[in-house]
């Protein structure tokens, strides 16, 4: 994998993580409290650091071959989370994600909560909702970066794509002050799904003991095979969907 | 605490695992059988995962979706 595709990878992963992040902190802060809010996330952030910091310098003391298995087969098996989610979605057996209808529920929910501080946080709900939020997304983005930084041995610029698209997302959200409901969230999950999948099953796969015929270019194979899969499996869906609901009024029509 | 011991257990499993663990186990499974093949048979059995993930998604999609319109 050369830097440009890991620093990718991490980046629009973690993107998304962070839009699923700005909506519950918009929701906070716009509904209840700012200056709570911001305590939340600082302390999410705080928390999401101190992991960083202690897993990250304990992961590049594992062996490489004992690393792989296990990162590969988590990445295997959260990849395979993702691509389910993203696949149901496309093919209308899931909601799609929305963010405009997440932060109006969120800001419903904000709205009807009682007020009261606690422990020196003015507003204890906001707080409460803000670090949740963070933390939860925050530790996707963690184990995203962590693992994938680790298996090519530059936690350093995975933890840069990370940062960057925090950053970008964050800058965003100041800037337009509302859900970021435009952004592609579907698509890049069923991407990300895609790159975990087969990242995952790469590296488990070496971690196993396996020799990938090319080595690393069999990344350049399975990356593809794994979305052509993955949209087979789309569309496969669709026209399941499309079958099942052309035969209810078939047999509406029949019954009458 | 063992109500924390729990919610935390719960948390890392959903985190983990999420909605079907028979992913997680196929997965478990195959890269076990995997390692078997290479280890012990000398096979390198480069292709037996990716057949085991693409099933492992197949499977649970069919779970997923029980005949709904």
């Amino acid at each position: 994998m050369n830097p440009l595709a890991l620093f990718l990878t991490v980046f629009v992963a973690c993107a998304v993580e962070a839009v699923e992040a700005l909506t519950i902190v918009l929701a906070a802060g716009l509904t209840r409290d700012w200056r709570s809010t911001f305590q939340g996330m600082a302390a999410a952030l705080a928390v999401l650091g101190v992991t960083v910091a202690v897993l990250g310098p304990a992961l590049t003391l594992v062996p490489l071959t004992g690393l792989r298995l296990v990162v590969g087969a988590l990445l295997a098996v959260f990849g395979l989370q993702w691509l389910r989610k993203a696949i149901l979605r496309a093919s209308g057996y899931k909601d799609l994600h929305d963010e405009g209808a997440i932060y109006a529920r969120q800001v419903a929910a904000a709205q009807a909560a009682t007020s009261g501080g606690r422990r020196g946080v003015r507003d204890w709900y906001a707080f409460t909702l803000s670090f949740k939020g963070v933390l939860l997304e925050g530790l996707e983005v963690v184990f995203i970066a962590l693992t994938f930084g680790a298996n090519q041995q530059n936690v350093g610029l995975a933890a840069a794509g990370a940062a960057a698209a925090v950053v970008l997302v964050a800058a965003v959200g100041i800037a337009v002050r509302a859900p970021l409901s435009r952004v592609p969230e579907n698509t890049m999950k069923f991407a990300v799904g895609v790159m975990l999948t087969s990242f995952g099953v790469f590296w488990g796969a070496e971690g196993a003991g396996v020799s990938w015929p090319g080595h690393d270019a069999a990344l350049l194979a399975m990356v593809p095979a794994t979305a052509l899969v993955a949209l087979g499996y789309t569309a496969l869906l669709r026209r399941v969907r499309a079958a099942a609901r052309a035969a209810v009024p078939a047999a509406e029509r029949s019954a009458a | 605490m063992s109500r924390w011991l729990r919610s935390f257990g719960a948390f890392w499993y959903d985190f983990v695992i999420g909605d079907d663990w028979r992913g997680a186990a196929v997965v478990a499974v195959a890269l076990a059988l995997t390692a078997l093949l290479v280890h012990a048979a000398s096979v390198n059995a480069w292709w037996l995962l990716p057949i085991a993930v693409i099933g492992a998604l197949g499977w649970s999609l069919r779970r997923a979706t029980p005949g709904q319109p």
